[in-house]
């Protein structure tokens, strides 16, 4: 199994009464609340927090994109990858990911990644979201009548930029490029691993099968609320006649170690009631742009069992339409599974059952989340690679992990200089 | 109210609803945000004197999944312009409302021989910093009513399923609507149509509801003033952005009589 540690570089000083006075934390959330100079240590700290977490022995560090928006600081992803690359040696790098249809040319992605992938040595992850409409279509005025089709073209093109020896002209319904030839190109030979982080869209579930790629569920919302949407992923896979190699998805949980559930529960209950009281507060007139749910979807979503399941969990049909009924106090936060806290063995057990149940081998962890300090992090961070991660690493051993980065050998890989992994510099 | 005529046109491998009603002269209407699910007062009120064509538009109720081929501004107004010609409304007056007017306009500014006299009524189209019109995809559910109509029940009752009507096809051309007219006018509405106005030489009557709250009313003068055209401005009281759902009479009247 592998255990993966992801950063939303949430910005940490919104106000106690931000829900009070603002209507969203996305799109439209206001400029002064916004302090460059604050937020030159956040970041900061956020990377040592990643470098850390790389150092602590985790398989990989995870970045992703957002726009506009309070609680994900990485409107270019690709940024912090390139800076954790020369930072890091071992540790694979998730960028979860490049949202294909706002890059133009979209072979701008296909640049950057194999940049990544190239400087660290063939460790890149490459996640292709669609990007949620906050992103998309609002942030960056994406038709949403397109957006999908235009995400697909993208993605041909970028998998031709990687993989064609010669230089080509691409002839796209959206993009038209005379001579397309990418320098440089990526280290992992065919391309690096395509992951595709998604909500509950049957037609995505099918074009990761069809095309062998791993889905990931990135939901803020827990195994709970996850466990009806995967066991519909794991039905499509079965129908589709595909094995259930755990390893063909991922799943997104936040966690809380502590010494015993209530240390867990009095540690990490500020930053949860942060994270879903503040960060989490997206008006609802972001949530549903017309198109950007295919219709496909829309039936199902009026017919399907699944999706009906699914939606008793605080999920709706697009990522904003969640935000109604978030639970935003600790007690409904813990019992609604949005995070685990415990005792390193409360925790192992839970997340045991967690990978089990929802039979995902690629287990995205935020020990990091809403305004949680760097001490108490790199706490959660260490307790978790001590005490929990050994405890997990033994699950799903008889399967092939087919969708992790292949580096190049360690002997062949160039030597970082000036560089002092943190735990050996303690 | 008697239920129109209803054939079928080919646009682009679709099939596309046209409804017909009355005797007279033609008068097309090409409909606003949310087209039409079903047949309205308003134009039983024109059919009295006229013969009334109303084709759907791309992705429109009655107008399929049309809008999916069409990716570019020329594509939009290919498509309509065949439309107009399928429906037998080549040369004819034409009335449009909202998203619907701004094709109108198109229309005659590219084609002036096929529209003989025009009344828009709330177009889109434009787009000024200074004053910018409602976003109309950007608003909670249960805002959207109001902002449509002056009487949102009106909106509501245009919009809600007839007994018999499948539950699942309905409230999917409802999102298709709104989706064919972001894929065109997405996300300003602005489709540079400032350049192609003075192109229009049909005279054009310019209608806005008095409570209309998506397209200010200062864009009637925006319009007025680049129209190549006699153009007259009226006001209707009592009503919002769709005019013709909430004062059928009025704006019938005044379309018939700029018409005559």
């Amino acid at each position: 199994m592998k255990l993966m540690w992801f950063h939303l570089m949430p910005y940490t000083e919104l106000p106690a009464d931000f829900r009070d006075h603002n209507p969203s934390v996305w799109v439209d959330i206001h400029s002064s609340l916004f302090d460059p100079a604050r937020a030159h240590h956040m970041y900061n700290d956020f990377m040592d927090e990643l470098e850390y977490a790389a150092d602590c022995g985790f398989d990989a560090v995870c970045v992703n994109e957002h726009h506009s928006n309070g609680y994900g600081l990485m409107p270019s992803p690709n940024l912090i990858a390139s800076a954790l690359a020369r930072r890091t040696t071992d540790t694979a790098i998730c960028v979860m990911g490049n949202s294909l249809a706002l890059y133009n040319p979209p072979t701008r992605v296909a640049e950057e990644f194999a940049m990544i992938d190239v400087i660290s040595g063939g460790r890149l992850i490459a996640g292709f979201p669609v990007g949620t409409p906050m992103d998309t279509c609002y942030a960056y005025g994406t038709n949403p009548s397109q957006l999908r089709s235009r995400y697909l073209e993208a993605h041909d093109l970028v998998m031709r930029a990687w993989q064609e020896k010669d230089t080509f002209a691409f002839n796209g319904r959206y993009n038209q490029q005379r001579y397309v030839n990418i320098w440089p190109r990526p280290i992992q030979r065919p391309h690096p691993p395509i992951w595709i982080p998604g909500g509950g869209s049957v037609e995505t579930w099918q074009w990761c099968a069809e095309m062998d790629y791993v889905y990931c569920y990135l939901s803020y919302y827990g195994y709970k609320a996850g466990q009806a949407l995967m066991d519909g992923f794991w039905a499509e896979m079965a129908r589709l006649g595909k094995d259930r190699n755990p390893y063909r998805a991922g799943f997104l949980q936040f966690v809380g170690v502590g010494e015993s559930r209530q240390h867990a529960y009095d540690l990490y209950s500020e930053a949860a009631e942060y994270f879903y009281g503040r960060c989490l507060h997206v008006d609802p007139r972001w949530a549903t742009p017309p198109g950007y749910v295919s219709e496909a979807t829309q039936v199902a979503g009026i017919k399907s069992q699944v999706q009906q399941a699914a939606s008793a969990g605080a999920i709706g049909s697009t990522a904003g339409t969640r935000f109604g009924s978030v639970a935003r106090e600790m007690d409904a936060i813990v019992d609604r599974g949005y995070v685990i806290i415990g005792s390193p063995d409360e925790v192992t057990e839970q997340l045991r059952e967690v990978a089990r149940n929802l039979n995902v081998g690629h287990l995205m962890l935020l020990l990091q989340f809403g305004n949680m300090g760097k001490d108490v992090c790199r706490a959660n961070t260490k307790l978790f690679a001590e005490k929990v991660m050994p405890n997990l690493k033994d699950m799903f051993g008889e399967w092939e992990d087919r969708w992790w980065p292949q580096p190049m050998g360690r002997a062949q890989r160039a030597e970082v200089p000036a560089f002092l992994p943190k735990l050996a510099a303690e | 109210m008697s239920e129109p005529e209803t054939t079928t046109i080919d646009i682009n491998g679709f099939a596309t609803r046209v409804w017909r009603k009355g005797t007279g002269p033609k008068l097309g209407y090409l409909a606003g945000l949310g087209g039409l699910p079903r047949w309205m007062p308003f134009l039983d009120r024109l059919a009295e004197s006229r013969t009334v064509i109303v084709p759907s538009l791309p992705g429109f109720p009655g107008g399929d999944r049309g809008h999916s081929v069409l990716d570019t501004h020329l594509d939009w107004l290919l498509a309509v312009r065949a439309t107009l010609d399928a429906a037998g409304l080549a040369g004819a007056d034409l009335a449009g409302s909202s998203v619907g007017a701004s094709l109108a306009a198109e229309m005659a500014a590219v084609w002036p021989a096929s529209v003989r006299k025009l009344a828009l009524i709330a177009p889109f189209g434009l787009f000024d910093a200074a004053d910018p019109p409602t976003d109309p995809w950007a608003q909670r559910a249960d805002a959207v009513p109001g902002l449509m109509c002056a009487d949102p029940a009106i909106w509501t009752a245009m919009r809600s399923a007839p007994e018999g009507a499948n539950s699942i096809a309905w409230p999917i051309e409802q999102t298709r609507a709104s989706e064919a007219a972001a894929r065109i006018f997405w996300p300003l509405g602005n489709t540079r149509l400032e350049k192609r106005l003075p192109l229009i030489a049909a005279p054009t009557l310019l209608l806005w509801g008095a409570e209309d709250r998506i397209m200010p009313r200062s864009y009637a003068g925006r319009f007025r003033a680049a129209i190549a055209g006699p153009t007259e401005v009226q006001v209707i009281a009592g009503a919002g952005h769709l005019a013709e759902l909430d004062r059928p009479d009025a704006v019938a009247l005044a379309i018939l009589g700029w018409m005559a």
